[in-house]
């Protein structure tokens, strides 16, 4: 599809674990190609934001490496990590919490820049100033502090602070889910431009997916820790290969009338997202699965590439019909029942 | 037509200036600021405008209040009490006031320190507090100046060690609360340093709760420092000191009771009017964070 460039942050095997049972993020393998927008999405709890913030080595990873611009920066010493950082930088999903009350706009903003590029007070400040118009606000605010702007323009500060050390990569984790509907758009517009024209790598990490499909370049789905769809934006939507992302995307309102949009069947999945600290075995998503057969609860898929770019989590994609028919076989004469309603809501046990 | 506000009408009294200065003060609050900020200036300039001598001994002793030349009287010794009163403001407030610092500045040191890092170095300063904080604190007073001896110096150290624990732990709990909240992460990854993160990001959105504690602390302080000079662990007579006072006056309970009312009414003033100000300043700080 797209011309793949060499990847400018990629993890492999990264896993983070908490209090040495919960294992949040499982072995993930991801490549981030320079200039992409790749968007993280799945329920809460999936372990998508805990990935994001791996990736900055906010999170300690038990295993895995992350390679940042060629520099293994899982390995990095806290004073390397410092430095590194000037590069990597991060939006954060509440617009109030992450930016310090008691400290000036301007003040904030100038922070990384002094910090990471050595630049002088006077010098950070009148950059600050000129992100400040950059974001859409007046420069003449800097002194301002927080809780003087709405969480719009928050966010705007936010953002101008992630780009003022001219960093390459920004995990930017449900930037806009804490905004207002109406300023939402305002926000994803602006960071789109900001991506596009600094030639930004971006991870955005959002449940959304009307978001993700405006904003992203690829899209990779998790659940439960696991990634288990990554695909090209295009093909993601118009046709997903795992069953959880089949689920996810009928969840998504579609517009009436739009021809492009393809109408699909609203598919429910019943459930809650299991216990992390107890994954079942198999296939992590063989409890809430329509297709799942035993091999599914026996045998983990591995995540493998089916076409060029896309790489699906499971035994019986979307992309095979044979399969699938296969496992419907294997069901009937499954002595657990999976029930299956048809119209006009599927319901999968 | 321009409507009235209600303050308009009300004469440009002292509290309404400060009511349009600092929001609304209860009288209670007010009262309380009034009477500290009164006592600071009475210990810094106080002893300026008294002429008489508060160790110089005169030939009427135990003069009774309103005697000419001693408004106050004198005490057995012949001793002006006003001046003795004015000049006893300076010991008791300053010791208060410069133990409070160092116990808020080694407090708030390790309290952040422990905050910030979490894990062994946390555990290890946390014990130590709550080692220290195991003492009752007048007994540990008493044996810190038991150990180096009675004296204005000594009881700044111990009332020092006693009360930097409290503000070690209230800072620990702050700090280790701000470290959940996202700004410390952001400051983090914008390559801000472990001590400017502590001083610059988290310091100041600790002030309310700080602040609150320090003028608790200047009250018990001040209790601590009449009760050691009291028992002749403090300040050493003939210096003039409220708590000394006190204890010196105790054998004339019943022909001169203000020789005992007096100080003791000071100092009972201050600590009070301390607690008040703190609690005023609670209320002010707990409004302002819903803001």
């Amino acid at each position: 599809m797209n011309t793949r460039r060499p990847p400018l942050l990629s993890a492999s095997g990264l896993s983070v674990t908490y209090g040495g049972s919960v294992t949040a993020v499982c072995e993930v393998d991801l490549e981030v190609a320079e200039g992409e927008t790749l968007a993280l999405v799945g329920e809460s709890g999936c372990g998508k934001s805990t990935l994001g913030r791996a990736l900055l080595r906010l999170e300690p990873a038990s295993a895995g490496t992350i390679t940042f611009a060629g520099t293994d920066i899982s390995r990095l010493s806290r004073a390397g990590l410092r430095l590194a950082r000037a590069d990597m930088q991060m939006v954060f999903q509440d617009p109030m919490g992450s930016l310090n009350p008691r400290r000036s706009i301007g003040a904030i903003i100038a922070e990384p820049l002094r910090q990471t590029r050595g630049v002088s007070v006077a010098d950070a400040l009148r950059r600050a100033r000129e992100l400040l118009e950059r974001v859409g606000l007046s420069a003449s605010m800097a002194d301002r502090r927080p809780h003087e702007f709405s969480g719009g323009q928050r966010q705007r500060i936010g953002i101008a602070r992630a780009l003022a050390s001219s960093p390459r990569f920004i995990v930017a984790d449900e930037p806009v889910s804490a905004l207002d509907v109406s300023v939402q758009a305002q926000v994803i517009n602006l960071l789109g431009d900001l991506t596009r024209q600094e030639n930004l790598t971006m991870v955005f990490i959002s449940h959304d997916l009307g978001v993700v499909r405006h904003v992203a370049t690829r899209v990779a789905v998790m659940y439960l820790g696991q990634i288990v769809e990554i695909a090209d934006r295009d093909d993601f939507f118009a046709g997903p290969e795992h069953p959880y992302s089949e689920a996810l995307l009928s969840a998504v309102p579609a517009l009436r009338g739009d021809p492009s949009e393809v109408v699909r069947e609203r598919i429910v999945l019943r459930g809650e997202l299991p216990n992390p600290a107890a994954p079942p075995a198999g296939c992590r998503f063989n409890t809430r699965c329509a297709y799942a057969t035993d091999l599914c609860l026996t045998e983990t898929p591995a995540l493998r590439e089916i076409t060029e770019g896309r790489m699906v989590r499971c035994h019986f994609p979307a992309s095979d019909p044979d399969g699938r028919a296969v496992a419907a076989v294997d069901r009937d004469e499954d002595p657990i029942e999976h029930t299956a309603i048809s119209s006009p809501t599927k319901e999968i046990a | 037509m321009r409507v009235t506000q209600p303050s308009d009408s009300v004469p440009l009294s002292l509290r309404s200036l400060a009511a349009r200065r600092f929001g609304a003060v209860s009288w209670v609050g007010f009262a309380a600021w009034i009477i500290v900020i009164a006592f600071l200036l009475l210990a810094v300039f106080g002893p300026l405008f008294i002429a008489t001598d508060p160790l110089r001994q005169t030939p009427g002793a135990l003069l009774p209040i309103g005697s000419p030349g001693h408004p106050l009287g004198t005490d057995n010794l012949g001793r002006d009490e006003l001046s003795r009163l004015v000049h006893g403001a300076r010991p008791l407030i300053g010791i208060a006031l410069l133990s409070t610092l160092f116990a808020a500045l080694i407090g708030t040191t390790i309290g952040l320190i422990a905050g910030y890092s979490g894990g062994w170095i946390d555990q290890l300063l946390m014990r130590t507090t709550d080692l220290v904080l195991a003492f009752p604190s007048l007994l540990l007073i008493i044996l810190l100046v038991s150990v180096t001896g009675a004296g204005p110096f000594p009881l700044v150290t111990g009332i020092t060690v006693a009360m930097a624990p409290s503000f070690a732990r209230l800072v620990r709990a702050l700090c280790a609360r701000e470290m959940a909240r996202d700004y410390v992460t952001s400051a983090t990854l914008a390559g801000t340093r472990a001590p400017r993160i502590m001083l610059v990001e988290i310091l100041p959105n600790l002030t309310g709760p700080l602040l609150v504690q320090v003028m608790t602390t200047i009250s018990v302080a001040a209790g601590f420092s009449a009760g050691m000079s009291y028992i002749g662990l403090g300040i050493q007579p003939p210096q003039p000191d409220w708590g000394y006072m006190v204890q010196a006056a105790q054998q004339f309970i019943y022909s001169q009771p203000s020789l005992i009312i007096l100080p003791a009414t000071c100092t009972l003033l201050f600590v009070v009017a301390c607690n008040f100000v703190g609690d005023d300043l609670r209320d002010r700080f707990d409004l302002r964070r819903d803001l």
